[in-house]
């Protein structure tokens, strides 16, 4: 008898503390939500496999680029600063690694992980051919503005 | 010390061949404008249309190993004093620096040579030369000085550990070392460059990517420089190539440059 009280006592408490962790787990209040527009559609991956495997996809992704060429696309560094930007709220620009809103040192501020992307990347996105042809209000030379068009139709392939 | 070599090397290479120059740059120019119409038709035909040099790749599709990319300049076009292409490469590229800087960054140089003999002189841009046995990669003890597959050599600088070996191995002095920090108005976003690394032309191969031309062609007003695929016998520079003589500066050394110049004292 005395036995199966102790029993139950042990699985009373178990249970609390499963409850307390699962708990902690779902309101998900302690890490950090990283911001991320998703009208321009899906992250390459679920955002909890983004949180174990982004290096991974980011490393492989560089090789890539280096030694194949491959640019552009939706595993492309612009692409993640674009669905990714914070806007400042006074000034309405994209917020640089400088402001700890920044989406890369929302995470990483809070791990304590400091990384050396952007000692030499740029950590906004840059504009596209097509919206400097709007900006600039020209269309350049021919060659010019052959690739620009060809920039519009891909979508831009700047990274 | 390059540019002396330069001269001693090439001085029996007396050619004008202006006249033809221009009509390859005439009928360069066409294709373009034909390519150009067509692909405001449709997307569809957009690849189909584009002329050989400026053969696009898809987003996401790796490069293709069968071309090299190579340049022709054509120095009896290319005027003294004229920095059109070191400006349009500072502002595609991002490595203007102070002015006075003892320690700049430099992707690409103008430089007037003369023949000691006979005083004859011309002015040329120089680069890196692309070559097809490049000496700074066969020293880089990282492997992060590269060659790509399409023959453009550039640096990996998520592997550059700046021992600058590669910068003492380079005939052409086309190489530099990043001494400061690069502030945030001065950051490519396609030509990240940083503290501690060795840096240099890499063809603006961001550009070559997406089926551009390099921004010294572009912005050059004679339209000196002529940028295509050597391994392609049709492209046009293939073409002039075949028309008219031309030199790689020390050819001696052997390391089959990328660019070439059609005349060189």
């Amino acid at each position: 008898m005395r036995a199966i009280r102790q029993g139950m006592t042990a699985a009373l408490l178990g249970g609390v503390v499963f409850a307390a962790v699962l708990g902690v787990a779902q309101a998900g209040d302690l890490a950090p939500k990283v911001p991320i527009d998703k009208s321009k559609g899906d992250c390459v991956l679920p955002g909890d496999q983004m949180r174990k495997q982004h290096m991974n996809i980011l490393m492989h992704r560089r090789d890539d680029t280096m030694f194949n060429g491959v640019r552009g696309g939706k595993r492309s560094l612009q692409a993640c600063l674009t669905c990714h930007m914070v806007k400042d709220e006074t000034t309405g620009k994209p917020v640089t690694i400088e402001s700890p809103k920044h989406f890369c040192r929302v995470c990483h501020d809070f791990t304590a992980v400091k990384v050396d992307c952007w000692s030499c990347h740029k950590s906004v996105p840059e504009e596209t051919a097509t919206q400097a042809m709007l900006k600039d209000g020209k269309l350049g030379g021919t060659g010019s503005m052959f690739a620009r068009l060809r920039g519009f139709v891909q979508g831009g392939a700047n990274d | 010390m390059t540019e002396h070599s330069a001269s001693n090397e090439t001085r029996k290479a007396p050619e004008s061949a202006a006249a033809e120059m221009d009509a390859a740059r005439r009928e360069f120019m066409r294709n373009i404008a034909a390519a150009s119409v067509l692909s405001l038709g449709g997307g569809l035909t957009l690849y189909a249309a584009a002329p050989r040099e400026a053969l696009a790749k898809k987003p996401g599709e790796p490069l293709d190993p069968k071309k090299r990319w190579g340049m022709l300049i054509d120095t009896t076009k290319c005027t003294s004093g004229c920095e059109k292409c070191v400006e349009a490469c500072k502002k595609e590229n991002g490595w203007e620096a102070e002015p006075g800087s003892r320690t700049d960054v430099q992707w690409i140089r103008k430089v007037d040579v003369k023949d000691p003999a006979t005083g004859f002189m011309a002015s040329l841009p120089v680069m890196r030369q692309h070559c097809a046995n490049p000496p700074c990669v066969d020293v880089c003890p990282t492997g992060a000085s590269m060659q790509r597959a399409d023959g453009i050599v550039q640096v990996n600088m998520h592997t550059c550990i700046g021992c600058r070996y590669c910068m003492m191995a380079c005939p052409y002095k086309a190489r530099s070392f990043v001494h400061e920090d690069i502030p945030e108005e001065r950051k490519r976003f396609h030509a990240p460059m940083g503290k501690g690394c060795v840096t240099s032309c890499n063809f603006c191969a961001h550009r070559v990517d997406s089926g551009r031309i390099p921004a010294c062609a572009e912005a050059c007003p004679e339209g000196a420089m002529l940028f295509g695929d050597l391994n392609d016998p049709n492209s046009a520079i293939s073409q002039r190539l075949k028309e008219i003589p031309s030199y790689q500066i020390r050819a001696d050394l052997g390391t089959d440059n990328g660019i070439r110049y059609t005349r060189l004292p």
